[in-house]
């Protein structure tokens, strides 16, 4: 029977759910309203902004060494990265000088919180499909991050862990020793994970060809960071416009072959690993000397405006800040969010897909709603 | 009167209160081997290691509001978890727990009936359930728990059919339909169908997995998908039945696992002659003892698996469990009829 002869004899109708705000599986409060045939998605609407709290609007009205904090709150579970991200940026419209103990420093904490990031994101991704083990042991070892966190700065989730033109604070004595150990720890819990999933029937079944983005049509939409490179591209801002100290780094940047779910997955499980060795090179490599450079005490950039990208855990993270010169307050400030732009490719991954795939799909792009509303 | 109804309503009272303290405890003991898997301790707080959390649980939903939605069918609505719970416990009636034993001269045997279509009640017992998750899922009147309530029924029904042709290999096998008869059997042949039939006992695990809605095949109430499936608009003492059923149905399943496949009540080793000494431990124990260890790899598979998605898994049941089973009774079948020649 053709099926439109069979649409036209049976009476069917798209069922639609709202899936969140309140939802166990949207990783906070994102809603996405389905429109399901059975059980297949026949489209899908993201809804954003039951987080907003206006934090490029209060960024007018904060100093900007006081946008730091606000910035924790933007990628939550990365609030490291988007300091560091921030700082850069205010340090490119003064055109500072930062010491180069301060940008190893910055690179080791951006590569333990790109760690304590992805661990989060596997734990919930694996969590999403099933596999509740995961998620515990990811967070056993994200303890041991946010612990080094703890030591260095006194916060465990909102570090407000960078100064424009360098670092709060030297490194507590030993910290460096503590870092390497967890490095050992982390490498070999990595090898635990990938037993419980890597080769697991039902795990690649769910994962295989879920979701797949060929890479043209990932740099169409605006994909950036792991799931750009899950589909083949090699884009990664800390290879192609490094800063803090990747220019002196060595490591790889992992790409996908099919851009699937699955490759999505041994991309971020290989960066943890190239976390892992950056890290290790950084504290081998730790040079001497101060942590802060010279700031002016009233942070007062000239009149002008900057771009500056980082690659955070999620993808491209980018600040935008505009002065008017006059001001010792942004006269705008706008944020590159990864998890935003990734969240636009979701209803192109779903059409076609099974209600449980959209779980591991939203789990796939691994968003913090803190920061696609901002 | 007194073999007719007083022996008969102990034994039932002794194996429902067996039953649902089993219940609360194996809620317990899931809770602590996950923990203990995913390096936590699971409930310290009630009791010394948590022992008494059951009591608390079972508290809780005592006195929980027991919420009906508006528009909900509210005769279906009640009826439903008693009928989910009802034949999980009456299957309970032809497990064999132990042979006969006799109680001040009397011989009692340790079963409450031993009927000869024990198997088939079993069978039978279990398919009711089906009809609580679907009118379950249909009374709420809510979008969720209908997708839960489909689900499941669909995953019931194909993975019944698997299960029920690994009985058909095991009745071949002890050429009895008896619970008892098959246990039995198994005495007779020296060794447990466990190993005469490794394929039915595959099928039959996997099988009986899905049919309690355990992982990796607890699509039904999948939290992650469907928020809690079919139960969603359940709270307070309903919940509790439904909880209490699954739980129950896990039970089954391991008993009959242990009935068919782990000869029941016999004691291991029989031949080997240092180990002649576990035939004086009380049959009745040995069975405990097997059931749980059933059970425990349940919740170990629970801890270790992803879940499967639905259309997966009923490409598992209808492509690779029912042939593997219908297979596995034709090669039983000829092996049988070559071994009577």
């Amino acid at each position: 029977m053709e099926p439109d002869v069979a649409r036209q004899m049976f009476d069917t109708d798209e069922l639609v759910i709202n899936m969140g705000p309140q939802h166990p599986a949207t990783h906070g409060v994102l809603r996405v309203v389905l429109k399901l045939d059975g059980e297949k998605v026949v489209d899908a609407d993201v809804v954003i902004g039951y987080l907003h709290r206006g934090v490029e609007k209060l960024s007018e009205n904060r100093d900007f060494t006081q946008i730091v904090l606000l910035t924790d709150r933007l990628d939550y579970v990365a609030s490291a990265a988007a300091n560091l991200a921030y700082v850069e940026t205010v340090e490119k419209l003064l055109s500072l000088e930062v010491p180069r103990r301060a940008k190893y420093l910055r690179t080791i904490l951006a590569e333990l919180q790109r760690l304590a990031s992805h661990l989060v994101w596997l734990g919930s991704h694996a969590m999403d499909i099933g596999a509740v083990t995961v998620f515990l042991y990811c967070l056993r070892e994200r303890e041991l991050i946010l612990d080094l966190f703890e030591e260095f700065c006194g916060a465990r989730l909102t570090y407000n862990s960078m100064r424009i033109g360098g670092l709060p604070q030297d490194l507590p004595p030993g910290w460096d020793r503590k870092a390497l150990q967890f490095c050992d720890i982390q490498i070999e819990k990595l090898a635990e994970y990938e037993t419980l999933l890597t080769h697991n029937r039902i795990w690649l079944e769910r994962t295989r060809n879920i979701g797949v983005i060929s890479a043209a049509d990932a740099v169409a939409v605006g994909l950036c960071g792991p799931p750009l490179r899950g589909s083949g591209v090699a884009r990664d801002v800390r290879k192609d416009e490094p800063y803090a100290a990747y220019a002196e780094m060595e490591f790889d940047v992992p790409v996908g072959t099919r851009g699937d779910t699955y490759d999505r997955y041994l991309v971020r499980l290989e960066e943890m690993r190239q976390s892992v060795r950056i890290i290790r090179q950084a504290i081998g490599g730790l040079p001497e000397g101060p942590v802060m450079g010279k700031v002016p005490r009233l942070i007062k950039p000239p009149a002008g405006e900057t771009y500056h990208a980082n690659e955070s855990p999620k993808g491209e993270l980018g600040f935008f800040i505009a002065s008017d010169g006059k001001s010792t307050s942004p006269y705008r400030l706008r944020v590159r969010p990864p998890s935003f732009c990734n969240l636009q490719a979701l209803p192109r991954l779903v059409r076609g897909h099974l209600v449980a795939d959209v779980i591991a799909l939203i789990g796939t792009i691994d968003i913090v709603l803190g920061e696609v509303d901002r | 009167m007194i073999d007719l109804l007083v022996i008969p309503l102990i034994k039932i009272v002794i194996v429902l209160t067996g039953v649902l303290i089993t219940v609360m405890y194996l809620v317990l003991l899931e809770r602590k081997v996950q923990a203990w898997v995913q390096v936590r301790l699971g409930p310290m707080r009630v009791g010394p290691h948590g022992v008494l959390q059951p009591i608390a649980d079972v508290l809780k939903l005592f006195i929980k509001e027991d919420v009906t939605p508006v528009r909900a069918d509210k005769f279906v609505f009640t009826l439903a978890p008693i009928i989910v719970l009802v034949p999980a416990i009456i299957a309970f009636a032809v497990i064999p727990f132990g042979s006969t034993v006799s109680i001040f001269g009397k011989p009692v045997p340790l079963y409450v009936a031993d009927i000869n279509v024990g198997l088939l009640y079993v069978v039978a017992v279990a398919s009711i359930g089906v009809y609580g998750i679907i009118l379950a899922g249909w009374s709420s009147n809510s979008k969720y728990p209908l997708l839960g309530g489909l689900r499941s029924s669909a995953q019931l029904i194909s993975y019944e059919l698997a299960v029920t042709l690994t009985f058909v290999s095991v009745i071949l096998a002890s050429g009895s339909l008896s619970m008892v008869d098959i246990v039995t059997a198994q005495r007779a042949n020296g060794v447990w169908f466990a190993f005469v039939q490794p394929v039915s006992l595959f099928v039959y695990f996997v099988g009986g997995l899905a049919e309690t809605n355990r992982a990796p095949f607890d699509l039904p109430e999948a939290e992650q998908e469907l928020v809690a499936g079919f139960h969603t608009e359940y709270s307070g003492m309903r919940f509790a039945l439904f909880f209490l059923a699954e739980y129950a149905n896990m039970i089954v399943v391991s008993a009959v696992a242990t009935t068919l496949f782990f000869g029941g009540w016999l004691a291991p080793f029989p031949t080997v002659p240092f180990l002649r000494v576990l035939g004086y431990v009380p049959g009745w124990m040995w069975f405990v003892v097997k059931t749980f260890l059933v059970l425990y790899v349940f919740l170990w598979i629970r801890a270790t698996l992803p879940r499967y998605r639905y259309d997966q898994l009923m490409r598992l049941g209808w492509k690779i469990l029912i042939p593997l089973a219908i297979a596995n009774v034709i090669v039983t079948a000829v092996v049988k009829v070559a071994l009577s020649y």
